[in-house]
C-alpha cells in the first residue's frame, strides 16, 4: 500500500468491508470543550475546544512544550495521574461528559486506547500477553482461545502477524523498535476501543517503521476515532483529516488539513508551518 | 625519484617541537600502559580472596563432607563413627525461612512506599533510619534482641534468632526494592493505566512484576549476608548440640558450629568447621539458584494467562 499525496480526498476512501463492532460500542465522537491543564499552579493548556470527529484522524501539531501532549492525556483522563496535575473544563465523550463527577476515569481509559513516544511493551510478559494486556481488566473475560483469537486479529489490524505469529510466547522487548510499537497498538487495538490516541508514536522509530504506522493510521481510521499527536507536519499532512495547531498552550487553530497547510488563518500558523519558529 | 622534491628543510624551532611532540607521545603511551597495569591488578586482586577461600576451603574441608556429615549429629570428640552437622544445616534453614516470614513482606512493602510516596516526611525519616539500621553492627541487634525477646521469655529461642536476623535483612530489602521499583519506567505504568488498570493492579502486575528479578537479586544478597551472621545468633538461637526444630527452643546453626569448633582445640573438629564453612556457602548458593529458578519460570515470559 502507499501512502497517497498531501491530503488526499478522505470521502472517496472506502468503506470498511465488515463492520466488527459490537452493538453497544460508541461513535467515538469526542469534543473538548473549555479544556484547561494544570501542573500545580501553572496551566499547560489554556481553554481549549475542539470536536474530534468519529472515524476521523484528527493531527495536533506545534512546538515543543506547547501542550500538545497534555491535550491528549487530558482524553483518558491521564494527566491527572501525575502528582499535582489537574483538569478543569469538559470532555465529551459520544455526548458524556468524562470529567463529570462519578465517572470513573479507569472505566473511561478502557474505551480510548494510548500508544506513546516510546515504544511501552510489559517486559514480562510475552508477545501475546502483551497484546491480550487489556483484555484482562474487561467485565467480559475472554476465554483462552477467543483470547487467542483478538490477539491475532489486533497484530493483523497492526500488521505484525506475519512477522511474530511463530513467536508468540517470546518476549516482546527482544522485538525491534518498530516491532515493539506496534505491539503496542495492538495492544490498544485488542480491546477493540472507540478512540485511538497517538502521542509522537513514530518519534523514536526508523523511517520504514514510521512508514507501517503511519499505513496503519491510515487503515485504522476507517473503525475509530484517532487523535495524533507529531512534531513532524509532513506526518501530520499525509494522515490526518483535521489538524489542531498549538501554541504556548492555545490552540490556534483547527481546520481541515488540507486548509491548515495551505490557506491558514492565524498568521502564527502560517510562520510555523513554513518553518519559521519551532 | 630523480629530481629531488622541493621541500624546504624544518628549521630549528620546527624540529624542537618535533622532538617536544615525540616526547608527549612516549610519556602519553607509558602513563597509559601503567595506569592500565594499576587498574588491571586491582581487578585481579578483587577476585583474589574470592578464589582463595574457595580453594582453601574444598582443599580443607571437602575431605570431612560425606553422606554422614548431612544426616549425623556432631558427636563428642574421638567418639568412633560418623559425625555430621545434620541439626546446623537444618537450624540454619530454619533460621533463614524465619527471617524471611518476617523481613521479606515487611522489607518489600516499605520498598513499596518509600518509591511510590519518595518524598512525604514519613519516607525520608524512614529511609533515614533504613539506612541507619543497616550500618548497625550485628552484635548490637543481638543484644536488642536478647533483651527484648529473650530475656522476658527466660530462654533463647530460635524465634529470637530469625528476628534478629529480620532485622538485619529488612533495611537491605527495603533499599532495593525502592530502588528497583523507581528503575521501573514511568512510561510503562502509564501504559498499563492507559489500558484501564487501575493504581492497585498497576503496582502489583506490572510494576512490582517488572521489578521482580531485581528484587530477587537483592533478597539474595540479604539471604546471603544473614546465613552467615554469627553474632546475632550468640545471644539468641544460642546454637544446640542436639537435634531440634521447635521455634521456641535453642536451635543450632552452622556459623555457631563453625565458631564453637573452630575455637576448639581438637585437630577433628577444626576439619569439621572447615566442612560446615563449605556446607555454609553451599547451602546459600542452592537458595540461590533455587530462587532464581523459580523466579524466572514464574515471572518470565510465556507465563500465560
Amino acid at each position: 500500500m502507499s501512502l497517497p499525496a498531501l491530503s488526499p480526498d478522505r470521502k472517496s476512501a472506502p468503506a470498511p468491508a465488515t463492520d466488527r463492532r459490537s452493538p453497544e460500542r460508541g461513535r467515538g465522537r469526542l469534543e473538548a470543550d473549555g479544556l484547561t491543564a494544570y501542573f500545580g499552579a501553572s496551566a499547560a493548556i489554556r481553554n481549549v475546544s475542539i470536536p474530534l470527529r468519529d472515524r476521523e484522524v484528527t493531527a495536533i501539531i506545534g512546538p515543543s512544550g506547547c501542550g500538545k501532549s497534555t491535550f491528549l492525556r487530558c482524553l483518558n483522563r491521564l494527566h491527572e495521574t501525575i502528582p499535582l496535575a489537574r483538569a478543569e473544563g469538559k470532555v465529551l465523550f459520544d455526548e458524556r461528559d468524562i470529567y463529570a463527577k462519578g465517572v470513573n476515569p479507569i472505566e473511561v481509559r478502557k474505551h480510548i486506547g494510548m500508544v506513546f513516544q516510546k515504544p511501552t511493551p510489559f517486559p514480562t510478559m510475552s508477545i501475546r500477553d502483551n497484546v491480550a494486556a487489556g483484555l484482562r481488566v474487561l467485565k467480559k473475560r475472554p476465554n483462552r482461545s477467543q483470547t487467542d483469537e483478538i490477539v491475532e486479529r489486533a497484530l493483523t489490524r497492526a500488521a505484525l502477524w506475519d512477522e511474530v505469529k511463530d513467536r508468540l510466547k517470546e518476549s516482546a522487548v527482544a522485538l525491534s523498535g518498530g516491532q515493539q510499537q506496534r505491539v503496542c497498538i495492538a495492544r490498544a487495538l485488542a480491546t477493540d476501543p472507540e478512540v485511538l490516541l497517538l502521542d509522537e508514536p513514530t518519534a523514536s522509530l526508523d523511517p520504514i517503521s514510521s512508514q507501517k504506522v503511519e499505513e496503519l493510521v491510515y487503515e485504522l481510521r476507517k473503525d475509530m476515532t484517532i487523535v495524533i499527536v507529531t512534531h513532524n507536519m509532513q506526518q501530520a499532512a499525509r494522515v490526518s483529516d483535521t489538524t489542531g495547531f498549538f501554541l504556548l498552550g492555545d490552540l490556534v487553530e483547527a481546520a481541515p488539513t488540507k486548509k491548515i497547510f495551505t490557506t491558514p488563518s492565524d498568521q502564527r500558523t502560517e510562520a510555523y508551518i513554513t518553518g519559521r519558529f519551532g | 625519484m630523480t629530481e629531488p622534491r622541493r621541500v624546504s628543510r624544518p628549521t630549528a624551532r620546527q624540529r624542537a617541537v618535533a622532538e617536544r611532540t615525540q616526547g608527549t607521545i612516549l610519556r602519553r603511551r607509558i602513563v597509559n600502559g601503567v595506569m592500565t597495569g594499576v587498574v588491571g591488578l586491582a581487578a585481579v586482586i578483587t577476585t583474589l580472596p574470592l578464589l582463595f577461600i574457595l580453594f582453601h576451603l574444598a582443599k580443607e574441608g571437602a575431605s570431612s563432607i560425606d553422606l554422614s556429615f548431612f544426616t549425623e549429629m556432631p558427636k563428642p570428640v574421638g567418639d568412633p563413627g560418623g559425625r555430621g552437622m545434620a541439626n546446623a544445616i537444618v537450624g540454619t534453614l530454619i533460621l533463614i525461612a524465619i527471617a524471611c516470614g518476617i523481613g521479606l513482606p515487611i522489607g518489600i512493602g516499605a520498598g513499596l512506599y518509600l518509591a511510590d510516596y519518595k518524598a512525604t516526611k514519613l519516607a525520608n525519616v524512614v529511609r533515614f533510619l533504613a539506612d541507619v539500621l543497616s550500618g548497625l553492627p550485628s552484635i548490637v541487634i543481638g543484644i536488642f534482641a536478647w533483651q527484648f525477646l529473650v530475656k522476658p521469655i527466660g530462654h533463647f529461642s530460635a524465634l529470637a534468632g530469625g528476628v534478629a536476623l529480620a532485622a538485619m535483612m529488612i533495611p537491605m530489602v527495603t533499599r532495593t526494592t525502592e530502588e528497583m521499583v523507581r528503575l521501573v519506567p514511568t512510561a510503562l505504568r502509564e501504559a498499563a493505566l492507559a489500558l484501564g488498570y487501575s493504581r492497585a493492579r498497576t503496582a502489583l502486575a506490572v510494576v512490582l512484576r517488572t521489578a521482580t528479578a531485581g528484587i530477587v537479586t537483592g533478597v539474595l544478597v540479604a539471604v546471603a549476608r544473614i546465613a552467615g551472621e554469627t553474632a546475632p545468633l550468640l545471644f539468641t538461637a544460642f546454637g544446640n548440640h542436639f537435634w531440634s526444630v521447635q521455634l521456641g527452643q535453642p536451635i543450632a546453626a552452622l556459623p555457631l558450629q563453625i565458631f564453637t569448633y573452630a575455637i576448639s582445640p581438637y585437630d577433628e573438629w577444626h576439619r569439621l568447621a572447615w566442612a560446615g564453612a563449605l556446607v555454609l556457602i553451599g547451602v546459600v548458593f542452592v537458595i540461590s539458584v533455587a530462587a532464581r529458578f523459580v523466579t524466572r519460570s514464574k515471572v518470565g515470559a510465556g507465563a500465560g494467562d
